[in-house]
């Protein structure tokens, strides 16, 4: 016997405590799940109604980038954020607070405007599903730098190891909250924050949550700026999707988190709902790491797979909140894929890219424009695309340019990443 | 009930390329060599444990994909076809759906490490050829591709523990019949940027490199490895909750132990790393084994290993079950069980 063999003794009979798998099986009849608590940090700035405020104007927040040097780059601009010197109240530690850096900063803000929405208790078992694509990456840079530039010196090296790694951000949130439960940190590029969202959709509907808290967080920082500018992805001009002379995108940073729960949970004690998730559809396009097939099958059978799930066909939908990054690739594929999947109903379809305010914020886009979309259906109105100049003539789609109230039932937020993610969600006003 | 089994299992060790070696390697129990890594600025250099190149170059590393691909989707890659067997040409040609989950911490760091050491120097010229491997999910991605599977595809990211995590994960998906059939990878590579990072902390764990799959399938024949009984809670550490107590916490959810029950754990034969789960174990008398031990730190690979060595000893009747115990890097407590499948 190779193995290491302790004693030959043999337990005697406790009963089996195991988690047990069929915990894993979906509930007979999904639940339905409803949103109670959403809170947002972009570079609007933090909270529901500043940011809702600028994308019903459509305000746009680019301006240079201050955090790092990009005099080499093509792009110069971004939504950088201003962080406020404070952090709201948690429960996180005084040393732990100065030690967070910017993308941790931002995901507290967010988190703590759902939790007190939501009014949640602080004892309770909770999953937290995140979405990200670099966590705290500039502490990643700067231990590389120091690393380099003086081997030798230790001074704030293991603080960075530790906060760089992306499972410290949903413990912080544990802590700032002081609650315990599962992370799930799913990093599936630019489809992160709506994949979490999904995943933890799929866990209360199916019965396996009572509650999750839920979003998608990313900071700006040197290594991903440079390489979107490396690809050529980003806008030496301006970020304008749909756009028949778009010219790539531009990068922002922020966080939004929301508060799902089952809508019995919800009714009995009263919450206040703030919208409910009916849909979720993924698909995988394996065309190629950085590009999208030009056909938009994988866009499309995500789009198609929400509406499945949410029960509702496209003319159902009142609003498409689109990943619309401004490149030309990745608009053109939408484009096609919405024509598509919306089919007789597109000439009717309002769709806005709310990238064109607050730019591309990666893992946190898909949760933000979950937010957005939630201010749409509470708020009856469309998030305009101001900056847009000349629409691009194969969207057969209506592009919303200007500020304009409307009747809001459903709306639809896609997200499409690198290495083919793909995701979509639906949302339902709560009236 | 629906049950779920192991159809399948891959791996990619130090101890090389494939489930026959790590078996090997683990039956041997003497912890494999170790490989200096030279750091900058540094005379004396760390040590790692790498994977030893394969016998054979396989043939997937022409896939147009696969070209510039880094040794994690190599990894990656390796262990899932090895896992998957004759499966490939069910999903290959869209016969079954194949859910994807990729767990890894350290990620592709070898080329995230390269590309900002470019921008440091010039960001003008930095590749935009290596930018997009440093993404998470390019190893998911390539897989995907080289499979030609567009069904749900996720990489997680955390410590240890979300190997199991993704097992959960994959119940989840087969028991929502997202998918047929559902591979669940762990995967890091190595590099002297991480090595410094746990050199830090843990002066004496070894940084390894490879990957682990399995696997899963509901309601399969009677060909299967070994069925999951059950994936335990996952403990996060916490300021209210240390690690000790974590740990101690995944142990209560397994029955106290029988004669003929396998436990391998995370632990890597470092008193101060180990005591949280050696305590949580104390009561367990039956035979236990520690692949890090033997094979170094490499994170949610290790667990993947874990777990394939689990499930290699139900295939080969050594054991009845398997208990996995993990208590992670930093972030959460963790086990799952396997057994024979009974029909």
């Amino acid at each position: 016997m190779p193995w290491k063999k302790k004693s030959p003794a043999q337990f005697k009979g406790e009963a089996c405590v195991l988690f047990p798998l069929s915990k894993s099986f979906p509930a007979a009849r999904p639940n339905r799940v409803v949103i109670t608590g959403a809170g947002i940090f972009t570079a609007f700035g933090p909270g529901w109604q500043i940011n809702a405020d600028g994308f019903r104007a459509g305000r746009t927040v680019f301006r240079p980038v201050t955090l790092f040097d990009v005099s080499h780059q093509r792009s110069k601009i971004a939504a950088e954020a201003d962080l406020p010197a404070e952090l709201p109240a948690t429960k996180l530690a005084p040393n732990t607070i100065r030690r967070l850096g910017r993308a941790s900063r931002m995901l507290v803000f967010a988190a703590q405007e759902a939790w007190s929405q939501a009014g949640w208790n602080a004892e309770e078992n909770l999953p937290v599903v995140l979405g990200t694509t670099s966590g705290e990456m500039s502490f990643g840079e700067q231990y590389l730098q120091q690393a380099l530039q003086s081997p030798h010196a230790k001074r704030r090296q293991p603080t960075r190891v530790i906060h760089y790694q992306i499972q410290q951000q949903g413990l912080e949130l544990d802590n700032a909250f002081g609650f315990h439960g599962p992370i799930t940190v799913i990093s599936n590029a630019c489809a992160s924050g709506a994949n979490a969202i999904g995943h933890a959709f799929e866990m209360v509907r199916g019965g396996r949550a009572e509650k999750v808290l839920t979003g998608g967080y990313d900071a700006l920082c040197q290594l991903t700026f440079a390489g979107f500018d490396s690809l050529q992805a980003l806008s030496p001009t301006t970020c304008r999707p749909f756009d028949a002379t778009r010219d790539g995108l531009t990068l922002g940073e922020g966080a939004a988190i929301l508060a799902l729960e089952t809508f019995e949970h919800a009714r009995k004690r009263n919450a206040e709902i703030l919208g409910e998730i009916t849909g979720y559809g993924v698909a995988t396009d394996t065309h190629h790491l950085t590009q999208p097939h030009p056909e938009g099958n994988a866009a499309l059978a995500a789009m198609a797979a929400a509406c499945a799930c949410a029960k509702v066909s496209p003319d159902q939908i009142d609003y498409v909140n689109a990943h619309g990054t401004a490149t030309p690739q990745n608009d053109a594929t939408e484009t096609v894929a919405v024509n598509r999947w919306a089919g007789g109903h597109a000439k009717k379809l309002p769709v806005s890219s709310t990238k064109s305010s607050i730019g591309h914020l990666l893992g946190a886009a898909g949760a933000v424009e979950a937010v957005v979309c939630l201010m749409a259906l509470r708020g009856q109105w469309l998030p305009p695309q101001i900056s847009l100049d000349k629409i691009d003539p194969a969207c057969r789609f209506q592009i919303v340019r200007e500020p304009v109230d409307a009747k809001v039932e459903m709306a639809l937020s896609n997200s499409f990443g690198f290495g083919g993610a793909n995701a979509s969600l639906v949302f339902r006003r709560w009236a | 009930m629906s049950r779920v089994f192991i159809d399948g299992i891959g791996a990619v060790s130090p101890a090389g390329w494939g489930v026959t070696a790590l078996r090997a390697a683990l039956e041997k129990n003497v912890p494999l060599p170790i490989q200096p890594v030279a750091r900058p600025g540094w005379e004396k250099p760390l040590f790692v444990r790498s994977v030893p190149p394969p016998a054979a170059r396989p043939a997937f590393f022409a896939h147009p994909r696969l070209r510039r691909a880094n040794a994690i989707t190599q990894f990656t890659i390796a262990a899932a076809l090895e896992a998957l067997g004759e499966t490939v040409s069910l999903v290959q040609s869209g016969a079954a759906r194949l859910g994807i989950i990729v767990g890894m911490m350290s990620g592709g760091v070898n080329y995230s490490r390269r590309f900002y050491e470019e921008v440091l120097k010039d960001p003008a010229t930095a590749s935009p050829l290596i930018f997009p491997e440093t993404v998470f999910n390019a190893s998911a991605s390539h897989l995907a591709a080289f499979l030609n599977s567009n069904a749900i595809c996720y990489t997680l990211v955390g410590d240890d523990g979300t190997f199991l995590q993704g097992i959960a994960l994959a119940t989840q998906w087969l028991a929502d019949d997202k998918v047929d059939v559902c591979l669940v990878i762990g995967a890091e590579e190595t590099d002297w940027i991480v090595a410094d990072a746990i050199n830090l902390f843990h002066p004496n764990s070894v940084h390894s490199a490879g990957a682990g799959a399995i696997l899963l399938k509901k309601d399969s024949s009677s060909g299967a490895i070994a069925e999951l009984a059950a994936v335990t809670d996952s403990f996060p550490f916490t300021q209210r909750q240390t690690r000790a107590t974590a740990a101690c916490k995944m142990r209560a959810q397994f029955p106290p132990g029988m004669k003929n029950e396998l436990l391998c754990t995370s632990a890597q034969q470092l008193p101060r790393l180990d005591t949280a789960e050696s305590q949580a174990w104390s009561d367990w008398t039956g035979v236990q084994v520690a692949p890090r031990a033997i094979l170094g730190e490499a994170f949610l690979a290790a667990t993947a290993w874990q777990c394939v060595a689990a499930c290699d000893v139900i295939r080969q009747n050594k054991f009845a079950s398997a208990n996995v115990s993990v208590v992670g890097v930093n972030q959460q407590a963790i086990g799952a069980r396997f057994e024979k499948p009974a029909f």
